[in-house]
């Protein structure tokens, strides 16, 4: 091999075979094969946390404890939620990087390719440190995800793990922050200015931002629980002279701005979808990108919406309730855009669409949801009920999930070379968005008539919407399964997909053949 | 602004009284029994009100374009991408309905956080998993658990109305007077919460943080614990009841009865069998939650009694982990919770329950002894 490769001349060096089996994918620098690594371990995350999900669904079907006891049913809820944002639609995202941030801007490949191998392979063992605290004394981590002490320094070593595996998390999406921000600013084809790209580079390029600044402050907050939990500090403990609610500030800190990392990328390929389909540019792109940012830097002042219930000066409230209510302008502005775009198209609806326009019109409902909870005296009855429950999963699974569906349907045909079944596409859209709206409508009456949240057994006045939820579950989550089938479809064969793919696609990636090729733009294109 | 702001409030009046008619059914907020409750129940009607409209016009625009702009029926595309008269439009409009929103949001806030001037104060512990409710003015106290029986959430027996919403001991309140709520918690977070008085405070234990309530209708209400506090967080729910002020006087007095008469247990001596019998009582309100019933605990989470070296050896280290707690864990100081009486009964019963046979007691006056000593040995300990 190596005779060949020195024969060959140092040239065709990026050419040779990658190597085959395990080690291709182990080794792999490519940003084709890294982006589907990201996708394919957020889809096994996806049916692992999914799984619990119907666990918790099954068990509140009814009043009293039948399947779980309260403990187990701690761990469920506290691993769904950790698994679904870290380990589903953060590399579900980071998967869309990988693949479409080069194509979509003429570059070869990622700036940093053994970062980005690196920043993907320490995530499977972040997930193995998670899901193997199921196994040990005690059980897996039980303290939400939100992780507040004191109740999270009661833990057992499980919630060491969480800890490291937070930490490992926290590192992966660094460096591959770091790599989208230098090969967006770095890698673009010649005359692909910054306010030409395309949308779906901006918003992640936002994104990558938001994650460098906030990712350290999350370690920090980890750490001191840490260290709170194995070294006797006292950060968070106030017979030692911490201050518990310190570490809702730092954690809120971070994961509001996390709650823009998980929509920002999915506001990008919405915007890559919607404007093909309508056969019709995007509707005000630099307002799109004026609102993103304004959405991102707006995200590190509205932290104490979190916490309206601890106890603030009423000064601390007014502030925080103003500065959360003033995101909903730039967040309309997109949504009066995605209007705009389609508004005099020539609209066709195939699965990425349909799912596109479901983003639109539910995530705007979870948007108006987080209006009412912006405003702080509702917001005080509300907290911890579910109707936050609710809101968050509008935002998340109709939100950042549904945009996930799309865009896998939307460039499967480019990364497979082959046309998804678009029948069984269908039958996945219409399950989900039937199934996601019996599941998480109810929960808004739930939490106003004042069930909280994170309880395994309720009161009986709130079984009728608990039992409609939990079919509606059942329905989501089994539809999962059509999606599966139309992957493994996709991935095995099917109509060959053209160049194009769609009658309305623009962009680069756009421009070269079906499947991308392993290697592409290694002769940069050039933009007029 | 005025005469807007009055329609609004018209037609937000209207829909909460459409409202009240489908309130058994659970679609809105329980019904208000303070003025707190009140305006955020109007508040948030007309917030819903105006999302409502906001959703109607912009969704309606499009689904009339998925309608009427579909190449299906032979549509030809626009090429318009830009229009920065209709930006601005769209992004003043916006601004100026949440100015609507904001100031009588912002009244509400300001009425909430003002807790001065109040007719009486009670503090509220919350603990892992019961409240504790000391009435700072009538000098009364006590704990609040959940009253529901274990067969009803296991399942063995038939749910009652009131299923997880009812406790033991009640807190009793004067209609028509502002209560003020001086809320803390003795190991985790948790957080107080009656929806139809309008007050949730969170509890955060080393800090106490202040909420008022004043209700206006006598009548019980129910709330739960809403912030996650560990394996029973839904278990600890909220009763309130809100009573005359001459039935208010009349429970006073009876509770300060009742609270003189445990102080008189604790100078008596008790024969094995009635502190066992006392003992199981105190067990299942305060222990069994981790221990279980059949203290055996929980595996990995929750050490079992049964057949414990503390349980089966020198009566002294047990009387002392009940009193002290074991410092890092979830086992907490019962010293503070519990009179001496129900401390000896417990650890009498704890010794001689299950496969624990060790067939001693402990005595009222032993606990007390116990108790000097580790205040003599604390400062030592420092």
């Amino acid at each position: 091999m190596s005779d060949a490769a020195h024969a060959h001349g140092h040239d065709d060096h990026g050419h040779h075979a990658p190597p085959s089996g395990i080690m291709r994918w182990l080794t792999t620098t490519n940003h084709k094969d890294i982006g589907s690594l990201y996708l394919f371990f957020a889809l096994i995350m996806l049916f692992t946390a999914g799984a619990m999900a119907l666990l918790i669904r099954a068990e509140l079907f009814q009043p009293g404890l039948q399947l779980t006891n309260p403990d187990f049913f701690n761990q469920l809820t506290t691993m769904h939620g950790l698994i679904m944002i870290f380990g589903v639609i953060m590399p579900a995202f980071s998967g869309f990087a990988n693949w479409q941030v080069p194509l979509m801007l003429g570059a070869p490949d990622m700036a940093f390719p053994r970062m980005n191998n690196w920043a993907f392979w320490i995530l499977p063992v972040a997930g193995l440190l998670l899901m193997s605290s199921f196994l040990l004394p005690g059980g897996a981590v039980a303290g939400g995800w939100t992780m507040y002490p004191p109740l999270f320094i009661q833990g057992g070593i499980s919630y060491d793990l969480t800890i490291l595996a937070v930490h490992i998390m926290g590192l992966s999406s660094i460096m591959g922050s770091i790599n989208i921000i230098t090969t967006i600013l770095n890698m673009r084809a010649p005359g692909l200015t910054l306010m030409k790209m395309p949308l779906f580079c901006w918003t992640w390029l936002i994104t990558a931002y938001l994650l460098i600044a906030t990712m350290p402050v999350l370690a920090g907050a980890v750490t001191m629980l840490l260290t709170d939990r194995n070294f006797g500090t006292h950060f968070f403990n106030a017979a030692g002279g911490g201050d518990p609610v310190m570490f809702q500030h730092i954690f809120w800190f971070f994961a509001h701005p996390e709650v823009y990392i998980l929509i920002l990328p999915a506001f990008g390929i919405v915007s890559q979808v919607i404007p093909t389909f309508a056969r019709k540019p995007l509707f005000g792109y630099a307002s799109m990108v004026y609102a993103t940012a304004s959405i991102a830097i707006l995200s590190f002042i509205v932290w104490a919406h979190h916490m309206f219930t601890v106890g603030m000066p009423a000064a601390a409230q007014l502030f925080f309730m103003f500065s959360t209510m003033l995101i909903a302008v730039p967040t309309g502005v997109k949504v009066f855009n995605w209007v705009a775009t389609m508004w005099k198209g020539s609209m066709t609806f195939e699965t990425p669409m349909l799912f596109a326009i479901a983003f639109v019109c539910l995530f705007t409902i979870g948007g108006f949801s987080g209006l009412v909870l912006a405003i702080a005296p509702v917001d005080i009855q509300l907290h911890d009920t579910y109707y936050v429950v609710a809101h968050f999963h509008y935002v998340l699974v109709s939100g950042a999930l549904f945009s996930i569906f799309a865009g896998i349907y939307y460039w499967m045909p480019k990364w497979t070379g082959h046309m998804y079944d678009e029948t069984l596409g269908k039958w996945h859209f219409w399950l989900s968005v039937i199934g996601m709206n019996i599941v998480f409508f109810p929960m808004h009456f739930l939490g106003l008539a004042g069930m909280p949240r994170r309880i395994p057994d309720y009161a009986l006045q709130f079984t009728e919407f608990n039992q409609i939820a939990t079919v509606g579950a059942f329905i989501f989550g089994f539809s999962q399964l059509v999606f599966l089938a139309v992957v493994m479809k996709a991935i095995k064969g099917g109509e060959k997909a053209t160049t194009k793919v769609w009658e309305g696609a623009e962009g680069l990636e756009w421009t070269v053949p079906s499947p991308a090729p392993y290697h592409t733009f290694e002769t940069a294109p050039v933009i007029k | 602004m005025r005469s807007m702001r009055q329609r609004v409030g018209v037609a937000g009046m209207a829909w909460a009284a459409s409202q009240t008619a489908l309130a058994e059914y659970g679609f809105n907020l329980q019904t208000p029994a303070s003025q707190v409750a009140q305006d955020v129940f109007q508040l948030h009607n007309l917030i819903m009100l105006v999302c409502l409209g906001i959703f109607i016009v912009v969704f309606g625009a499009m689904f009339y374009s998925l309608y009427a702009h579909r190449k299906s029926k032979g549509h030809q595309a626009a090429h318009f991408h830009e229009n920065t008269t209709v930006e601005v439009i769209w992004t003043v409009i916006p601004f100026v309905i949440l100015m609507g929103m904001a100031y009588p949001a912002a009244k509400v806030v300001i009425n909430m956080k003002d807790t001065a001037n109040p007719d009486m104060t009670v503090k509220i512990t919350g603990y892992q998993w019961k409240w504790g409710y000391d009435y700072l003015n009538d000098g009364v106290s006590f704990y609040s658990n959940l009253s529901t029986p274990r067969e009803q959430i296991e399942g063995s027996a038939a749910k009652g109305e009131n299923y997880l919403l009812e406790v033991d001991e009640p807190m009793v309140v004067p209609v028509g007077k502002r209560v003020r709520l001086l809320i803390t918690a003795n190991d985790v977070l948790h957080s107080w919460w009656v929806p139809a008085l309008g007050a949730k405070q969170d509890a955060i234990p080393g800090f106490i943080r202040d909420s008022w309530f004043k209700a206006d209708k006598i009548g019980t209400y129910r709330g739960q614990c809403v912030e996650l506090c560990g394996k029973d967080h839904g278990f600890m729910p909220i009763v309130v009841e809100v009573v005359s002020e001459a039935d208010y006087k009349a429970w006073v007095e009876k509770k300060k009865g009742v609270a003189s008469a445990a102080a008189s247990d604790n100078s008596k001596t008790f024969d094995q069998a009635e502190l066992i019998a006392r003992g199981e009582k105190v067990y299942a309100a305060n222990c069994a939650a981790c221990h279980q019933a059949n203290g055996m605990g929980l595996p990995g989470v929750f050490l079992p009694i049964n057949g414990s070296k503390v349980a089966t050896g020198p009566i002294d280290a047990h009387i002392n982990t009940v009193l002290n707690g074991r410092p890092g864990t979830a086992m907490v100081a019962f010293g503070e919770q519990l009179s001496d009486a129900d401390i000896a009964a417990v650890v009498t019963y704890q010794r001689n329950a299950w496969d624990n046979k060790v067939g001693d007691a402990a005595q009222p006056a032993q606990i007390a002894a116990a108790r000097g000593s580790a205040e003599a040995a604390a400062p030592a300990a420092q």
